[in-house]
């Protein structure tokens, strides 16, 4: 198989994904009981006829489900109308659009803090197998595995907040809020450090685990033996003949943590009121604001299986074995 | 005629594997053995018998829980008594080392040539531009066309794999190479290439080989000398000729019969019924007694040492007590 | 019948090295007392958890700290907080074990027939959990559970939550049986039967079932941990049944209600632990389990060098 058919055919499967989550979006979308005016608008919202009517026209509820509205809602969210808000009462494209970016920070800062210090103390562990080191890896890991996102984010949130007198939530202080950024720097991080600690506390125990059990059965491979044999120090071997070929699956596994991470956001965001699509959803959710709900699904589901597209490729680049044969 | 100071010399050579806290297993023991420079010594006997182990001891690559006592000394030197970092000055540049499975050994991220070109600049041998046309010359030495070094293993054949290997063993010119197995993976045609290939440049190149292998077809072809081991231990020791035509010890007896063609060996020895011990449950007595057609109540107590039975030629058998050293064949 | 016998002698082989494994015995003991304490929890508490404690003028008692009596201290409400984390546990586990149960039945279900037959169902199965891989697993329950909702179907809210959880959840189980089925089907005493003429469903009930039933217990027990998790989750985010409050529902109040600003710690710590209590117990368990049936590599190439005994120095 050629490398261009496998990109051919991951794309295809993303493509494929991709409808999918829109078909669920849809039809969760239709199964809401009541006039889907009233759904869309919502129950308790007086609205003008004027725009009610409006609405009607733009889900052609006076055509049939399938294919016509179908096809209708598929051409309105390809071209970025994901509806409006009930509780807002803005589009919601507009209002994602404003919170992607605090959302792309905070789990950008704990993806990145929790790989680094994830793949250096599982390649530590894996290296020095069986050690006190390998043994306190192992248990952090299962622990924080078994520890609820949330709550570690409450217990960080008591403690930060009560003895190190760190901002209880929110993105900026509010008489920050609308200045330039470069001035609220220090206010900024400051609100940023209990919530990329929780992140990055609990992603680390994962990618910690991935790149152990990865270390250690590319050092069980033969090749090393070879390399041994060659004279090459520990060093030399863990550098040059391990280390790639340990980090090979790390990458695929980055790109399927995603969507961890994305629920991980949800819960983080929540507790410390942190101002992105993770609060947003949760907001949706207790006020059962479904447009606003459904247009969330779709662009984390969009954004995660495009990221996985994004690291088969970058899987294709760096393994030699499947660019070409 | 003087005789030559052999290249490698191990001398009682111990290696035990720590199962558990009580349990040791006993891979080889006492095993001594000599190897002259442009000789090949082939290593012969069923899987398990401590073949690998005995390469893998000498290079020290043993994993942590494994104990090696006696001595390995290697022009003059005990390798047994140097630290890793001196050991690591030995390992390719003296002593390089050929694998039973080439896909395996090699580094499948790694360009052909980069894996070669690395054994070099690591020993210092050359500058960096006169070790890239050594790798050149290396592969064309091993009928590698040279640019297909910049490929990676996998788009190798299994025959060129274990060229390229050789190649690579070759780097650093050692003076000692070990083969374990180095064709046991390939089909037969691709074996006699490989074979040829090994033969040809211990000629160019006068280098010495220990060559493990339970084919004895590829012993008479390629080798001078043989070292017969069952269950870690020596039983017999002499020239191809020595070995091949008067055979002393039982288990030798039975290997060569079960190889009645040597062009056309089979991998199974039907002749011997039963396996080699475990190694954690070895026989008290002559480790070969339990599957020996020529036992007797002796060889259950008491394990027979080496004795000489011809010049440079020693077994070790109860049968053979009082046997003058000149004696031929039983 | 034989090879329900040979599983009943693997099984009490396994018993037998579980007993010696002090990993295995801590997460089995863990699990163990979180269900005691569910099934005995009307005789672990004097107080109903709805019931508010009142001091001697008839004043609720709120955010009381612990003491003797109330032992845990009291919510915001009044409510004992011990008497709603051991009838908590009743909520928690029951969502937990059935979601994990149900995760286990279609899981095993349909990587048996995965495995077994192969082919196109093979194709379309592991497709499907190629795209359950990929679509973020928290954003799609809660868009199912609230739509569910919103739907007013007469079902009660941890009855959506059993059902969106272990319906979603049995991919990695389908993939691992799917795996250890194919490699069954290749031996040669399911060949031999298939030759005289044996049945389908005898063959998987006889030969295939009784080989990967050790795996999906332990499997399932790894699933059972993420059934809590996932539950406590979509508890704390309101999703959980207000009336039978779970840990995770118990969670959620506490943050609604301000325990953390009142410094009313009791109040959320103790869920929190109970959840990593059940949660990490299945996880020992299940990775002792996996790791008893499957075992791992057992070293590698640079754990150190061989020991080299000075000369006289045995061992």
């Amino acid at each position: 198989m050629s490398s261009s058919h496998y990109l051919l055919r991951k794309f295809a499967f993303a493509l494929l994904t991709i409808f999918i989550v829109i078909l669920i979006n849809f039809v969760l979308f239709r199964v809401l009981p009541g006039d889907p005016v009233r759904a869309v608008i919502g129950r308790n919202v007086k609205i003008s006829a004027e725009v009610q009517q409006s609405l009607r026209e733009q889900f052609g509820l006076d055509k049939p489900v399938f294919p016509d509205q179908f096809l209708m809602t598929m051409k309105q969210w390809a071209s970025g109308n994901l509806g409006v808000s009930w509780s807002l009462r803005r589009p919601v494209a507009e209002i994602l659009w404003s919170k992607l970016w605090n959302t792309i920070l905070l789990i950008g800062l704990g993806q990145i803090l929790s790989i680094v210090f994830g793949v250096v103390l599982g390649l530590l562990a894996g290296w020095k197998r069986k050690t006190a080191l390998d043994a306190a890896a192992l248990t952090f890991s299962l622990i924080a595995w078994a520890t609820p996102t949330f709550w570690l984010g409450i217990i960080l949130l008591a403690a930060g907040s009560t003895w190190l007198g760190l901002p209880t939530g929110g993105i900026l202080s509010p008489q920050n809020v609308g200045k330039p950024l470069h001035t609220v720097l220090p206010d900024l991080a400051a609100h940023l450090v209990l919530p990329t600690l929780t992140l990055t506390i609990l992603y680390l125990g994962e990618y910690m685990l991935i790149m152990r059990s990865s270390i250690v059965e590319t050092l069980s491979e033969d090749y090393i033996l070879t390399a041994k044999a060659k004279g090459l120090s520990q060093w030399q071997i863990l550098w040059r003949h391990a280390l790639k070929n340990a980090m090979l699956p790390i990458v695929t596994i980055i790109a399927l943590n995603l969507g961890f991470t994305v629920s991980g956001a949800i819960y983080i965001e929540t507790v410390f009121s942190y101002d992105g699509l993770g609060k947003l959803f949760q907001t949706a959710l207790t006020k059962q604001d479904y447009p606003l709900l459904q247009g969330a699904f779709l662009l984390l589901a969009v954004s995660v299986i495009l990221a996985n597209m994004l690291a088969d490729i970058l899987y294709t680049l760096l393994d030699p074995r499947v660019k070409s044969s | 005629m003087t005789e030559p100071e052999p290249l490698l010399s191990v001398r009682h050579l111990t290696t035990l594997f720590e199962v558990n806290r009580k349990t040791y297993a006993c891979a080889l023991e006492d095993v001594s053995f000599d190897v002259y420079p442009y000789q090949t010594v082939g290593l012969v006997g069923e899987s398990g018998c401590g073949k690998s182990t005995t390469l893998l001891s000498i290079l020290r690559l043993l994993p942590p829980n494994a104990r090696l006592s006696g001595q390995v000394f290697f022009k003059g030197v005990d390798l047994l008594s140097l630290s890793e970092q001196q050991m690591r000055a030995y390992r390719w540049k003296e002593l390089a080392l050929i694998f039973q499975s080439a896909m395996n050994a090699l580094n499948p991220v790694l360009r052909v040539d980069e894996q070669i070109l690395e054994a070099i600049l690591l020993h210092r041998l050359m500058p960096r531009e006169q070790a890239r046309q050594r790798v050149h010359e290396l592969l064309d030495l091993v009928g590698i066309a040279p640019q297909r070094g910049r490929q990676y293993p996998f788009q190798f054949s299994g025959g060129m794999r274990q060229r390229a290997m050789i190649a690579m063993a070759l780097a650093c010119s050692p003076s000692l190479l070990f083969a374990d197995e180095p064709t046991t993976a390939l089909d037969v045609m691709i074996q006699a290439q490989v074979l040829e290939l090994l033969k040809d440049i211990q000629k160019k190149l006068g280098l010495a080989i220990v060559l493990v292998t339970h084919d004895l077809g590829v012993v008479a072809e390629l080798c001078d000398q043989v070292v017969v081991l069952y269950g870690g231990k020596v039983v017999e020791s002499g020239s191809v000729d020595q070995i091949y035509n008067s055979p002393q010890h039982p288990y030798t007896q039975k290997l060569l019969e079960s190889f009645p063609d040597l062009h056309h060996p089979s991998s199974t020895l039907a002749s011997i019924p039963g396996t080699p011990p475990r190694l954690t449950e070895l026989p008290p007595g002559c480790r070969f007694e339990p599957r020996c057609f020529a036992r007797f109540d002796r060889c259950r107590h008491e394990a027979p040492p080496l004795r000489q039975v011809a010049e440079k030629h020693y077994a070790a058998c109860h049968l053979l007590e009082g046997k003058s050293p000149n004696a031929g064949s039983i | 019948m034989e090879t329900w016998q040979r599983l009943k002698r693997n099984l009490s082989e396994l018993w037998q090295s579980f007993r010696r494994n002090r990993m295995g015995l801590i997460g089995l003991g863990l699990v163990l007392s979180a269900l005691a304490v569910a099934i005995l929890a009307p005789w672990l508490t004097p107080y109903h958890p709805q019931q508010v404690i009142r001091d001697a003028n008839g004043r609720g008692l709120t955010f009381a700290p612990p003491s003797v009596h109330p032992p845990l201290g009291t919510d915001d409400g009044g409510h004992d907080v011990w008497a709603q984390l051991v009838y908590g546990a009743r909520s928690s586990l029951t969502v937990g074990f059935l979601a994990g149960f149900i995760a286990m039945f279609v899981g095993s279900f349909l990587g048996i027939l995965a495995g077994y037959f192969g082919g196109w169902l093979d194709n379309f199965l592991m497709r499907l959990t190629d795209v359950l891989l990929v679509i973020p697993d928290l954003p799609l329950m809660l868009v199912l559970v609230a739509t569910i909702r919103q739907m007013q179907l007469k079902i009660s809210p941890l009855t959506v939550l059993i059902l969106v959880i272990g319906l979603l959840y049995w991919t990695s189980t389908a993939r691992l049986v799917r795996s250890q089925v194919l490699s069954i089907k290749e031996r040669q005493f399911v060949a031999r039967a298939r030759a005289i003429g044996a049945g389908h469903a005898h063959i998987i009930r006889r030969h295939i079932l009784p080989q990967v039933l050790p795996l999906i217990v332990a499997n399932t027990v790894l699933i059972l941990s993420t059934a809590i998790l996932i539950e406590s989750g979509l508890a704390f985010l309101g999703l959980g049944d207000p009336t039978k409050p779970s840990w995770g529902t118990m969670l959620n109040f506490a943050f609604d209600r301000n325990a953390i600003s009142n410094g009313a710690w009791w109040f959320y710590l103790p869920p929190g632990l109970a959840i990593v209590w059940v949660s990490l117990g299945c996880v020992l368990l299940g990775n002792v389990l996996e790791e008893m049936l499957n075992p791992r590599l057992s070293g590698h190439h640079l754990e150190g060098e061989a020991r080299i005994l000075k000369h006289g120095e045995r061992k």
